[in-house]
């Protein structure tokens, strides 16, 4: 199969190439970028007019809910959805049921994924065994297994000793650590920021000091242990600021922030919108536009979904009750768009936020249209408006603070490996 | 991501009461109002009014109370409603029902109105939006207390005592006294207060009982005593909750009455006329001393009188909405 993607405006972060070209795929992968292949005839041409073509978009977090809470998704759900996104490589945490502490877990998931074949998975293994911060879980049998990097989720890690060990022993081996940033026992109880927002609602807070407190701990174990350390999420401007006076110290970390904490803060909750319960918490606005010009700036290397399907039993309760999540592949490239287009930023530097840094992060180096690479393409329409509505989403989760609200931008054609696997 | 007050309807009627944050003052002047010849009432032979007769109102408690509960279904019972009690409590949930399965339930009984304690905070408003959402129009909801959040009547029958000894809001300092961190109380009297102009609202309380920017509320802060009770008209004093008195919040029951037990040796820091105030049940010797909660100050069991007019006052009108 030959597919020639025609005259939309081709661009790769990697590459640094923007502009209006072709893209040529043969036997799926790249043939070409610009210049077509000798004896070239498409079995398959895609007008691409007016739209932008670019590699495939990787996400660092998104929840597949498989195996044991197939009632909220499945992997054919989400990974249909993933495709609608323009998402062809992701990244999933542990927080399954059972948690992925296992290699016969870790084979399952990567098997159905190959089956299904609409994006590729790389699971996030459990750092600890359950989660639970206690027993190391077998890292190397579950890097063999097809784990990328390890992490232990939204769990709580209270114990210092133990997370020292855990960082320890991934750097012997070269593994990678993922963590979110946030001392347990003050977020103990938390559903919201500490901020004004929460005093007037009544509910209980998880102050900014909870993600600055965990950043100096992992920084004082990234010097100690020499460990690989993604932070995942990040939610705070102090947060934002150690990342950046970190970074400009040589210390080898990466971070990520998920798209809703770019637009939104506490003053969305409104009148305790449960579609607002995420976690982390969102934060004040002065956070957000910190958390926005930290992504512009390169501090935030990611911008991932965090996408999480929740049903309407863990949403139609009261606020603190609510299961915290929002699906979000769908709504990624959308987001991201809106950020980049409120804060003039190059949409080359927004794209890489989807594709090169996270993929260099996982470890990966196929987010690039760089000849003989796998074709894992996004074609979208930046300009498309369309209106969030559970029937016009693929994720069996239809919970998200967007719902009734119009984006603009939608992916009208996903390749995976040369094969179309969306296309609208 | 709606800001609209949850609580009006289109004609800008009180069709449920979840808070008195952003109720305009005239909707409180009129509740007011409305609550003073009910005030009357409870001292006739006959005390009751055909205003409620024909409804169904459900006290919904899924957090206990004995007080709020029975002020409700008396206020309700003045007004010819019928009223049928709930319980609910914990045991629900393990039962596997939610919060919205129970309201379709009670609805499907033909419930006129719901008042409801939960101990979240926005559980009112959740019952609100899913009966709106339902086109249940004709429901309506009034809030008993949710988590942290509010107890809307609690702080209005607050008002009505204030204003009963002390007429007008514009001239006055409130302080509040206590665990404003945990008060529902608090919120909504501080709400109900700066709504209705009062130039000085105070709260009083060491810094592990106040919420995170609590002067964004529009209040002062004081975390002495002695200094935050001085040239008060009202002082409010909190219930501290048996639970809190030893922990990570306080040392002891022991220690905070020593530094926030209102003692008449306190009490005289405040202006002469001073009133003082409590949403009850009182610890004795640990917010209050006896000799204060006895005095000739107290205003607490007016205060309790005052709540079963203005319950009825707040019933009556949502009803007519």
């Amino acid at each position: 199969m030959k597919i020639e993607i025609s005259r939309g405006r081709v661009i790769d972060p990697a590459l640094e190439l923007d502009r209006v070209t072709s893209v040529y795929i043969a036997e799926g992968a790249i043939a070409g970028v610009g210049e077509s292949p000798r004896e070239w005839r498409a079995d398959r041409v895609i007008d691409a007019q007016g739209c932008i073509v670019c590699p495939g978009f990787v996400d660092l977090a998104a929840r597949l809910r498989e195996p044991g809470l197939e009632h909220k998704a499945t992997l054919e759900s989400e990974l249909a959805a993933a495709a609608a996104g323009g998402v062809t490589g992701l990244a999933c945490p542990p927080d399954t049921d059972p948690p992925l502490d296992e290699p016969g877990l870790v084979e399952m998931l990567k098997h159905r994924a190959r089956v299904i074949n609409l994006a590729h998975v790389y699971p996030v293994g459990a750092l600890t065994l359950g989660l639970k911060g206690e027993t190391l879980a077998e890292m190397s049998e579950l890097a063999e297994a097809g784990c990328i990097a390890f992490s232990n989720a939204d769990a709580a890690m209270p114990d210092t000793q133990m997370l020292y060990r855990a960082t320890q022993y991934a750097a012997t081996f070269g593994h990678r650590v993922w963590l979110r940033p946030q001392e347990p026992y003050l977020a103990h109880g938390g559903v919201a920021h500490d901020g004004e927002v929460a005093t007037r609602l009544g509910l209980p807070g998880i102050p900014v000091f909870a993600e600055t407190i965990a950043l100096s701990t992992i920084f004082a174990l990234v010097r100690e242990t020499g460990v690989q350390m993604h932070l995942c999420r990040l939610s705070s401007a102090p947060g934002v600021a150690m990342v950046r006076a970190a970074k400009a110290d040589g210390l080898p970390i990466t971070c990520d922030v998920d798209v809703h904490h770019l637009h939104l803060s506490d003053v969305d909750i409104g009148w305790f919108n449960p579609h607002a319960n995420l976690m982390p918490p969102l934060r004040s606005t002065r956070d957000r536009d910190a958390l926005r010009a930290g992504v512009a700036d390169g501090t935030i290397d990611a911008i991932c979904s965090d996408h999480s399907p929740v049903d309407d039993d863990g949403k139609q309760v009261p606020f603190g009750e609510a299961e915290p999540g929002a699906t979000a592949l769908e709504l990624l490239l959308p987001l991201t768009l809106k950020w980049a287009r409120e804060d003039e930023v190059p949409l080359i530097r927004a794209l890489g936020a989807l594709t090169s840094a996270p993929a260099s992060i996982i470890g990966i180096t196929t987010a690039t249209l760089r000849k003989g690479n796998a074709a894992d393409v996004c074609v979208f329409d930046p300009a498309h408006a369309w209106t969030i509505r559970p029937d016009a989403l693929r994720s069996q989760g239809k919970n998200t603070p967007y719902l009734g609200l119009e984006l603009q931008g939608r992916v009208r054609y996903t390749l995976l490996a040369g094969h179309v696997v969306h296309e609208m | 991501m709606t800001t609209r007050n949850p609580q009006l309807n289109r004609n800008g009627e009180l069709t449920h009461l979840l808070t008195l944050e952003g109720l305009p003052a005239e909707v409180i002047t009129h509740i007011l109002d409305t609550a003073e010849p009910f005030v009357s009432i409870a001292e006739r032979e006959v005390k009751k009014v055909p205003l409620l007769r024909g409804k169904a109102v459900f006290n919904l408690f899924f957090e206990n109370s004995t007080r709020t509960r029975t002020t409700f279904e008396i206020a309700a019972k003045r007004l010819s409603a019928d009223v049928i009690n709930l319980n609910i409590g914990a045991s629900s949930t393990a039962k596997g029902e939610t919060l919205l399965d129970t309201v379709d339930n009670l609805c499907a009984m033909n419930a006129d109105m719901f008042v409801v304690r939960h101990a979240q905070s926005g559980a009112p408003h959740l019952i609100a939006a899913h009966l709106d959402a339902m086109s249940r129009t004709h429901v309506h909801v009034v809030n008993a207390g949710d988590g942290r959040h509010a107890h809307p009547t609690q702080g209005l029958l607050d008002l009505y005592t204030i204003r009963h000894y002390k007429r007008d809001f514009r001239a006055l300092t409130v302080a509040i006294v206590g665990d404003v961190l945990h008060s529902r109380v608090a919120r909504s009297l501080i709400h109900g207060l700066t709504t209705m102009q009062t130039p000085r609202v105070r709260v009083i309380a060491p810094r592990t009982l106040l919420p995170t920017r609590v002067e964004a509320l529009g209040v002062e802060v004081h975390t002495d005593m002695r200094e935050g009770l001085r040239d008060c008209d009202v002082v409010v004093m909190l219930r501290l909750q048996s639970e809190r008195m030893r922990g990570a919040l306080l040392p002891s029951a022991g220690e905070y009455f020593k530094q926030y037990g209102l003692t008449l040796d306190k009490l005289a820091l405040a202006r002469r006329d001073a009133i003082v105030m409590h949403p009850g049940p009182m610890n004795r010797g640990v917010e209050i001393d006896s000799p204060v909660a006895d005095g000739e100050r107290s205003v607490i069991l007016p205060q309790v009188t005052f709540g079963i007019a203005v319950r009825m006052a707040v019933l009556s009108i949502v009803a007519s909405s």
